[in-house]
C-alpha cells in the first residue's frame, strides 16, 4: 500500500488571466518523504501548486489517494487533506498568531467539530515554540521567519495526506533557513511533502525524489540524489548560475565552488553557506 | 453655542444613519469586492416593513418601535441574503457584472416600491418621547437624535463583537485581508459572503426604520438618497474598514450640518469637496490599506 | 503574484493581448472562433451595412412607414420623429459612454453630468448672452471640456470601484447645484430653450424633421469620432489599460494621461449630445443630471453589448423604444384591469427595464449584439464547418 503515490497528476494545464502557464504537466508524488519540484525561475512551479489547489483555472486529472480532486473548489481540495504553505507565507497580518492558527483548524474530516488532535498540537508546539510564545501578537508584526513558521504551523495542525510547500526558505536569514529546514524534515516524517525550493542545499537535504519543470512541462522525474549530485544535469535542467556560454566541463572541473554559486543565484551567499553548514 | 450643540448632535445622529448604511457597504466591499448599489433598497424596504408594523400597532408605543426595528432588520437581512444567493453568487469573482446586477436591482426595486406604496411619502410616527426635546448644554435636542446615536453605537459594538468573537467573524476578518488564502485553509468563504450580506442588510434595515423616524416619512427614494452619502463615507473612510466608515460617517454628517447652517445650504457640495480633498491627499481613504 | 509564476512563453502570449485593440471594433462581441478571414469580411461588411442603414434612416422622415407596437405613428409624423430622434440621441450618448467604459474600462457613475452640462450650459448661455447658436455651442463645449478635465483629473486618482463612487458623488453635486439654483437653472422645473438666437428651422413641432436630421448627423459624427479614437494609438493604449493596467505600466506607459484623455473625449462628446438634447426637447429638466439617468446610460451600454460600438447604438435605440412602449403599456387600460399582483410590476416601466437588465447581465453576457452574433454564428456553424461551433 505504501508504495502507491499519494498524488497523481496527468496532463495538468493551467491559465492565469487567460494566459497559459502550465502545459500538460504529469507527475507523481510518493506517499512518503519530500518530493522536490525544481526548475528555473518562472517555469511554473508556483503555478503547479496553485493549480493543484484549484487557486487558478486548470484542467487535467489530479488524483489524491486515488480520488479525483481536479474538479473540486479550493476549500474542498483542502478538506480532502491537502495543506498549503504559499510562496509569500500569506499569513493574515491583522490577525493574531492564535487567530491565524484557529482559522486553520479544520473539523476532523468525519463531521467532527473544529479542532485538532492533541498530538498535532504537541507537534506544532515542539516545532515552533517561538510562535506559540507569541500567540497574542499580530502576525503582521512578526519577522519573515516567524511568519513562515505560522504558515507551516497552519498546515501542520491538521491531519493531511499531503503538504504543498512553496519556497519556505525564500528571503530568510541563514539561521532561519536551518530552522525551517529542520521543521520540514520532521514534518515529512508524518506527512508527504511536495516542496518547491530554489535553495538546492535545502532541496538536497530534504528531498527523496525530484521533479523538474521547464517551460511549463515536466522534463525530469526521479530520485533527487540522481539529479542533484550530477552537476551537468543540474546545470542543464535548472540552469542555476550557469551562463549560456559556459561549457559543462568548466562546471565539472570547479565542482564544489560552482555548485555554491549556482545556489546563490536565488539566495544570498552567507545564507547559503550557513544552510550548507547545518546540513 | 446652543445652536452649535444642536448642529453637532444632529450631525452625529445623521452620521449614525450614514454609518448604518456604510458599515454594510464597507464590509461587503472589503470581503467580496462588490459595490452594492441595491443597499439603498434594503434600507427602503426595511423602512416600509417597519412602517407596516407600526401602522398595524398604531399606538406609537415603544413596543411598536422595537418591533419595527426587529422586523426592519429581519426583512433587510432576508432580502440581502436572497440577493447574494440568487444574483451575486452566480457572478462569483466577476466584479463589474456584480455591480451591474445590483444597479439593475436598485432600479427595479425602487420602481417596485413606487408601484406598491406609491410615489408619495408615507408618514411615520413613533413614541411621543421622540418628538420631545431635552436641554443639553443650553441646546434643546430632539430625542430622536439620541435614539439614532444609541442604536448605531449598539450596532457598531454588535458587529465588532461578532467579528472578534465568532468563527464567522474570524473568517470575515481574514477574508477581507486575503480571500483566496482563506479558501486555501479549507474554508468555504462563500458562507461568509452570505453572512456579511445578512449583517449589512440587517444594519440597513435598522437604518431604514430609524431614518423614517428621523425624517418622519418613508418614500421609495429614501434609500437612494442616503446611499450616495454612504458611498462617499465609505470612500473617505477607506473601502473595507469598519472603523474608517464610523469615523467618516461622523465627519461627513457633522460637516454637512455645519455647512448647511453656516454656509447657506451648501452641505452636500462641501461633502463632495471633502471627498475630492481626501482623494487628492490619500487616495485609499482615511483607514484604507495603501494600494 | 510572484514573477516565478510567469513562464518563458509569456512573451509570445503577450502579443495578442496588447494588440487586441487593433481589432477593437467588435472585440468583446467578436465571434468566439473568429479567424482572420471572417474578421476581414466583417471589416468590409460593417461600413457597407452602416451606409445602407444611414440612407434608410435619412429618408425615414420622407416615408409613410408604420410599425404598429413599436412606433406610435407613421414615420413622417412629428411625434414619431421626435421619438426616433431621441433614439438616435440615446445611441450617441451610449457611444460617448462606450469611450469610457467599453474601451477604457472606466466604470463612471457620473456620465449624465456631462449631458446636463451640455443641455443646461447651452440653455443658460443662450438665455443670458446675445450669442448665436453656434458661438453659444462653442462656449458650452469649451466649458464642458474644462469641467470634464478638472473632475476627471481628480476622479482618476482612484480606480475601479472608488472611481465609480467618486464620479457618482460629483454628478450628485452637479444635480444639487441645478436643483438649488432655480434663478439660473429653473430648479426643479425645466429650463426652457430661449429661441431668440436659434435658427427658425430648428424650432417648433413642424420642424421636428430637421431636428431628427440633426440628431442623425450627430450620431454619425459621434460614431466617426469614437471609431477614430478607438483605432488611434491612444485608443489602443486605453484598451490595453482596460485589459491589464499592470502590463501597460510594465511596458513603460502611464495609464493616467490616456485614461484622462478618454474621459475628456467621452465627456466632451456627451456635452455635444446634451446640447442637441436641449434643442430637440426645447428645454431640459433636472432629471438628466440625476444618478438614475447615469445608471440608465450604463443599462443601455450593457443591454446593447458591452465593448461594442454597435452594441451601444443598438442599446440606445432599443432602450428608448422599450422605455416609450413600456410607459404606454403601463398607463394602458389592459394593465389597469389586471389583478394587483400583475398590475403593480407592469405599471412600472423601470421595474421591467431593471429586471430585463439583471437578466441580460446574468444570462446574456454579450448583450443584444452578442446574442445576435452568437445566433448568426450558430446558424453559420450548423450550415458549415463544425469546428466553429464550440462557442
Amino acid at each position: 500500500m505504501s508504495t502507491r503515490p499519494v498524488l497523481v497528476v496527468r496532463g495538468l494545464t493551467a491559465r492565469i488571466a487567460g494566459q497559459q502557464v502550465l502545459e500538460d504537466v504529469s507527475l507523481e508524488v510518493p506517499a512518503r518523504g519530500v518530493t522536490a519540484l525544481l526548475g528555473r525561475n518562472g517555469v511554473g512551479k508556483t503555478s503547479t501548486l496553485k493549480a493543484l489547489m484549484g487557486l487558478i483555472e486548470r484542467s487535467g486529472t489530479i488524483e489524491l489517494d486515488g480520488e479525483p480532486v481536479d474538479r473540486l473548489a479550493t476549500h474542498k481540495v483542502v478538506q480532502r487533506g491537502v495543506g498549503y504553505v504559499p510562496e509569500d507565507r500569506e499569513v493574515f497580518g491583522s490577525l493574531t498568531v492564535a487567530e491565524n492558527l484557529r482559522l486553520a483548524e479544520r473539523s476532523g474530516g468525519r463531521g467532527g467539530r473544529h479542532g485538532v488532535s492533541p498530538e498535532r498540537r504537541e507537534l506544532v508546539g515542539d516545532l515552533f515554540p517561538d510562535i506559540i510564545d507569541r500567540s497574542s501578537q499580530r502576525a503582521g508584526t512578526l519577522s519573515g521567519g516567524q511568519q513562515q513558521m505560522v504558515a507551516l504551523a497552519r498546515a501542520l495542525l491538521n491531519e493531511n495526506r499531503l503538504l504543498l510547500v512553496d519556497e519556505p526558505t525564500k528571503g530568510l536569514s541563514p539561521r532561519l533557513v536551518g530552522e525551517v529546514t529542520d521543521a520540514l524534515e520532521k514534518a515529512a516524517q508524518v506527512v508527504p511533502v511536495l516542496l518547491v525550493e530554489q535553495n538546492l542545499t535545502v532541496a538536497r537535504r530534504l528531498a527523496g525524489d525530484a521533479v523538474v519543470l521547464d517551460g511549463g512541462r515536466v522534463v525530469h522525474a526521479g530520485p533527487a540524489a540522481d539529479l542533484l549530485d550530477d552537476e551537468s544535469r543540474v546545470v542543464a535542467l535548472l540552469g542555476v548560475g550557469g551562463e549560456p556560454g559556459q561549457s559543462q566541463s568548466q562546471h565539472q572541473s570547479q565542482h564544489q565552488s560552482q555548485d555554491q554559486s549556482q545556489d546563490q543565484s536565488q539566495h544570498q551567499s552567507q545564507q547559503h553557506d550557513t544552510a550548507e553548514a547545518t546540513s | 453655542m446652543s445652536t452649535l450643540v444642536l448642529l453637532l448632535v444632529t450631525g452625529v445622529g445623521l452620521g449614525a444613519l450614514y454609518f448604518l448604511v456604510a458599515s454594510g457597504l464597507s464590509l461587503i466591499y472589503g470581503l467580496m469586492g462588490v459595490l452594492n448599489f441595491a443597499h439603498g433598497s434594503f434600507l427602503t424596504l426595511g423602512a416600509y416593513a417597519g412602517w407596516e408594523v407600526s401602522r398595524r400597532m398604531s399606538d406609537g408605543s415603544w413596543l411598536s418601535l422595537v418591533l419595527s426595528l426587529v422586523v426592519g432588520a429581519a426583512v433587510g437581512a432576508l432580502v440581502a441574503i436572497a440577493t447574494e444567493l440568487l444574483l451575486i453568487r452566480r457572478l462569483y469573482e466577476r466584479h463589474v457584472e456584480q455591480v451591474l446586477v445590483t444597479v439593475g436591482l436598485a432600479l427595479a426595486t425602487v420602481a417596485l416600491f413606487d408601484g406598491i406604496w406609491g410615489t408619495d411619502a408615507v408618514y411615520v410616527s413613533g413614541p411621543a418621547w421622540l418628538d420631545e426635546t431635552s436641554g443639553v448644554l443650553g441646546a434643546q435636542i430632539p430625542h430622536d437624535r439620541f435614539l439614532l446615536i444609541g442604536v448605531a453605537v449598539a450596532v457598531l459594538l454588535g458587529i465588532v463583537a461578532f467579528l472578534r468573537f465568532t468563527r464567522f467573524g474570524l473568517v470575515i476578518r481574514a477574508g477581507v485581508e486575503n480571500r483566496s488564502m482563506v479558501t486555501a485553509l479549507g474554508i468555504d468563504v462563500r458562507m461568509a459572503f452570505t453572512v456579511v450580506f445578512a449583517i449589512g442588510g440587517a444594519a440597513a434595515g435598522i437604518g431604514g426604520v430609524l431614518a423614517s423616524q428621523y425624517f418622519g416619512y418613508v418614500s421609495p427614494q429614501l434609500g437612494a438618497s442616503l446611499l450616495i452619502f454612504a458611498f462617499i463615507v465609505t470612500v473617505i473612510g477607506g473601502l473595507g474598514s469598519l472603523l474608517g466608515a464610523a469615523i467618516a460617517s461622523l465627519a461627513v454628517a457633522v460637516l454637512q450640518q455645519l455647512a448647511n447652517f453656516y454656509a447657506s445650504g451648501t452641505g452636500d457640495l462641501v461633502v463632495v469637496l471633502l471627498l475630492a480633498a481626501v482623494l487628492l491627499v490619500r487616495p485609499s481613504g482615511l483607514m484604507g490599506a495603501r494600494a | 503574484m510572484s514573477t516565478s509564476t510567469t513562464p518563458p512563453t509569456s512573451r509570445e502570449d503577450d502579443r495578442p493581448a496588447t494588440t487586441r485593440g487593433q481589432h477593437g471594433d467588435s472585440h468583446r462581441a467578436a465571434t468566439p472562433g473568429g479567424d482572420g478571414a471572417s474578421r476581414t469580411r466583417r471589416r468590409l461588411v460593417e461600413p457597407v451595412a452602416g451606409l445602407v442603414l444611414l440612407v434608410v434612416l435619412a429618408v425615414l422622415p420622407l416615408l409613410n412607414l408604420s410599425i404598429p407596437g413599436v412606433l406610435p405613428g407613421a414615420t413622417y409624423t412629428p411625434g414619431t420623429l421626435q421619438l426616433l430622434a431621441l433614439c438616435l440621441l440615446f445611441a450617441s450618448l451610449a457611444l460617448t459612454y462606450h469611450v469610457l467604459f467599453g474601451i477604457t474600462g472606466l466604470l463612471s457613475f457620473g456620465h449624465a453630468l456631462y449631458l446636463a452640462v451640455g443641455a443646461y450650459g447651452l440653455g443658460i448661455v443662450l438665455e443670458r448672452t446675445g450669442l448665436g447658436l453656434l458661438p453659444a455651442m462653442v462656449v458650452t463645449l469649451v466649458l464642458g471640456i474644462a469641467v470634464a478635465t478638472l473632475l476627471g483629473a481628480v476622479s482618476l486618482r482612484v480606480s475601479g470601484i472608488s472611481f465609480a463612487m467618486v464620479t457618482l458623488a460629483f454628478a450628485q453635486a452637479g444635480s444639487v447645484l441645478i436643483r438649488r439654483n432655480p434663478s439660473i437653472t429653473g430648479g426643479e422645473e425645466s429650463l426652457p430653450l430661449t429661441t431668440d438666437h436659434v435658427p427658425a428651422a430648428l424650432v417648433g413641432v413642424i420642424h421636428t424633421r430637421n431636428l431628427y436630421w440633426v440628431a442623425l448627423a450627430l450620431l454619425v459624427l459621434v460614431l466617426v469620432l469614437v471609431t477614430w479614437f478607438e483605432r488611434s494609438r491612444a485608443g489602443h493604449v486605453a484598451a490595453a489599460t482596460r485589459e491589464n493596467e499592470l502590463r501597460v505600466r510594465v511596458l513603460g506607459m502611464r495609464p493616467y494621461p490616456v485614461q484622462l484623455l478618454a474621459f475628456v473625449v467621452g465627456a466632451g462628446l456627451a456635452v455635444v449630445v446634451g446640447m442637441v438634447y436641449l434643442l430637440l426637447n426645447s428645454g431640459v429638466t433636472p432629471r438628466v443630471a440625476s444618478a438614475d439617468f447615469t445608471l440608465t446610460i450604463l443599462v443601455v451600454v450593457v443591454l446593447g453589448g458591452l465593448g461594442s460600438r454597435w452594441g451601444a447604438v443598438v442599446g440606445g435605440i432599443v432602450y428608448t423604444l422599450l422605455d416609450h412602449r413600456l410607459t404606454a403599456l403601463a398607463s394602458s387600460d389592459t394593465v389597469e384591469q389586471l389583478p394587483a399582483l400583475l398590475r403593480v410590476p407592469l405599471s412600472e416601466p423601470l421595474f421591467l427595464l431593471g429586471t430585463l437588465f439583471v437578466l441580460v447581465v446574468l444570462f446574456v453576457p454579450g448583450g443584444l449584439v452578442g446574442l445576435g452574433t452568437r445566433l448568426a454564428d450558430g446558424v453559420r456553424g450548423r450550415r458549415g464547418s463544425t469546428a466553429d461551433g464550440a462557442a
